[in-house]
């Protein structure tokens, strides 16, 4: 494609993407009721309409978000990181990783390079862990689906309250002055320097990411998406009203450690739960259980824990799950105490 | 004869960056020798940080991005004559 049109088709598609957002709930409404004829207020009825108006929903904003992220980080990379964080202190280091860890490209298969790149320049562990944890708890992805599905109040209180964990997870990970918990090879390694090339970006190239990041991540996860909405239109029309209060609800106190601890050994990406989690919600499970439930698939993932096993010992590994999921059991109940 | 080595770990971003050269050396008909490198330490030897990495004739070209075929291809050029 010409290098100059792709500067101006985000311009020309705009208007095309807001006139279908807005449009959405009329196009399933004629769909449903008009198209297919379907009666109003049936279980059917009600699953099929929450699947056709929520699934170009939230693709739709997945689209434009990824699209905008995959901008922003096309400024930032795991090498420009770590030039940041060279030399900074615990704390002020740990604020900075977490909010690098969010902006900044990164894939968990990187994990390894990045954490010994990081170490051997210098940069505190317990910086690197800050970084670490908030790179894949908060990204995109979660905070389109948290922001299409519940609203942008618990988009944001999702990100901020995933963004202390990171810093106080790194920073007490830092004060316990856990190295020597770190196989000892790491310490060795002796890294090469990049030379930047100096060569300045020009911004179609910029556009260029965008449009990348939207065909690799949209690409990937729209599967995950499509499969959650359907689960969640099931749920959503077939399972009764405060069905889930008494097991997933704010009574049951041990819910939200229990929704943590089983999280663990899950894994899936936000694409993939997110929805289920929605439908869970509508049925009286407690908002702060199910975010600490998400936090805990998503941010304490155990392939990562397999990952991370090459460069650190198990008894650094056990501290990184404990202080990680106690941040975010302290989450859920905060949440529950608040709504 | 240009070297050619992408280092990776074996995720999925890595692999496809190796077919993608591969493919544009055979089809281009480069004499290049491409070699896909695993080992974490060479990685770092190179200040690599982010996977996949591309390094053609011992010099960094990219690293965590799969770049486009005419970017690689210029380079690609562009060490022919080194």
């Amino acid at each position: 494609m010409d290098r100059k049109i792709k500067l101006y088709l985000p311009l020309i598609l705009l208007p095309v993407w807001t006139v279908l957002y807005t449009g959405l709930a009329s196009i399933a409404n004629a769909l449903i009721y008009t198209l297919a004829g379907l009666t109003r207020g049936t279980h059917f009825t009600e699953s099929a309409w929450f699947f056709v108006y929520e699934v170009p929903k939230v693709l739709l904003l997945l689209v434009l978000i990824v699209f905008i992220v995959g901008i922003v980080r096309s400024y930032f990379s795991p090498e420009r990181a770590r030039e940041i964080l060279g030399g900074k202190k615990l704390f002020t280091g740990n604020i900075l990783a977490s909010l690098l860890g969010v902006v900044t490209p990164f894939c968990s298969c990187s994990a390894i390079p990045l954490f010994l790149g990081f170490v051997e320049s210098g940069i505190p562990l317990g910086v690197t862990f800050s970084f670490l944890i908030a790179a894949p708890m908060i990204n995109e992805v979660a905070l389109v689906l948290l922001f299409g599905l519940f609203g942008w109040k618990t988009a944001l209180l999702y990100m901020s309250t995933g963004l202390i964990i990171a810093m106080f997870s790194g920073y007490v990970i830092g004060r316990l002055k856990l190295e020597r918990y770190v196989e000892s090879w790491v310490y060795e390694i002796k890294a090469g320097r990049l030379q930047p090339n100096g060569e300045k970006t020009p911004f179609e190239d910029r556009i260029s990411a965008g449009i990348d990041a939207v065909k690799e991540i949209v690409g990937k996860v729209w599967i995950y998406i499509v499969l959650g909405i359907a689960v969640g239109a099931g749920i959503h029309g077939y399972v009764p009203e405060n069905f889930l209060a008494g097991l997933m609800g704010k009574s049951a106190w041990w819910s939200v450690p229990v929704a943590v601890i089983l999280g663990i050994p899950m894994y899936s990406n936000a694409a993939g739960i997110i929805p289920v989690i929605q439908a869970l919600l509508e049925k009286g499970a407690s908002l702060g259980t199910a975010l600490a439930f998400m936090m805990s698939v998503i941010g304490l993932s155990l392939p990562e824990v397999i990952i991370l096993k090459k460069v650190l010992k198990v008894q650094l590994i056990a501290v990184f799950i404990g202080v990680v999921g106690t941040g975010i059991i302290i989450v859920g109940y905060l949440f529950n105490l608040i709504y | 004869m240009i070297s050619v080595k992408i280092l990776g770990t074996g995720c999925k971003r890595c692999n496809n960056l190796e077919t993608q050269v591969r493919e544009l050396v055979k089809r281009n008909a480069i004499e290049a020798e491409v070699e896909k490198v695993s080992d974490i330490r060479q990685m770092i030897g190179y200040g690599i940080i982010a996977t996949p990495g591309l390094v053609i004739n011992e010099k960094v070209k990219s690293t965590g991005i799969i770049p486009k075929d005419d970017v690689i291809l210029q380079w690609l050029k562009e060490s022919k004559n080194e």
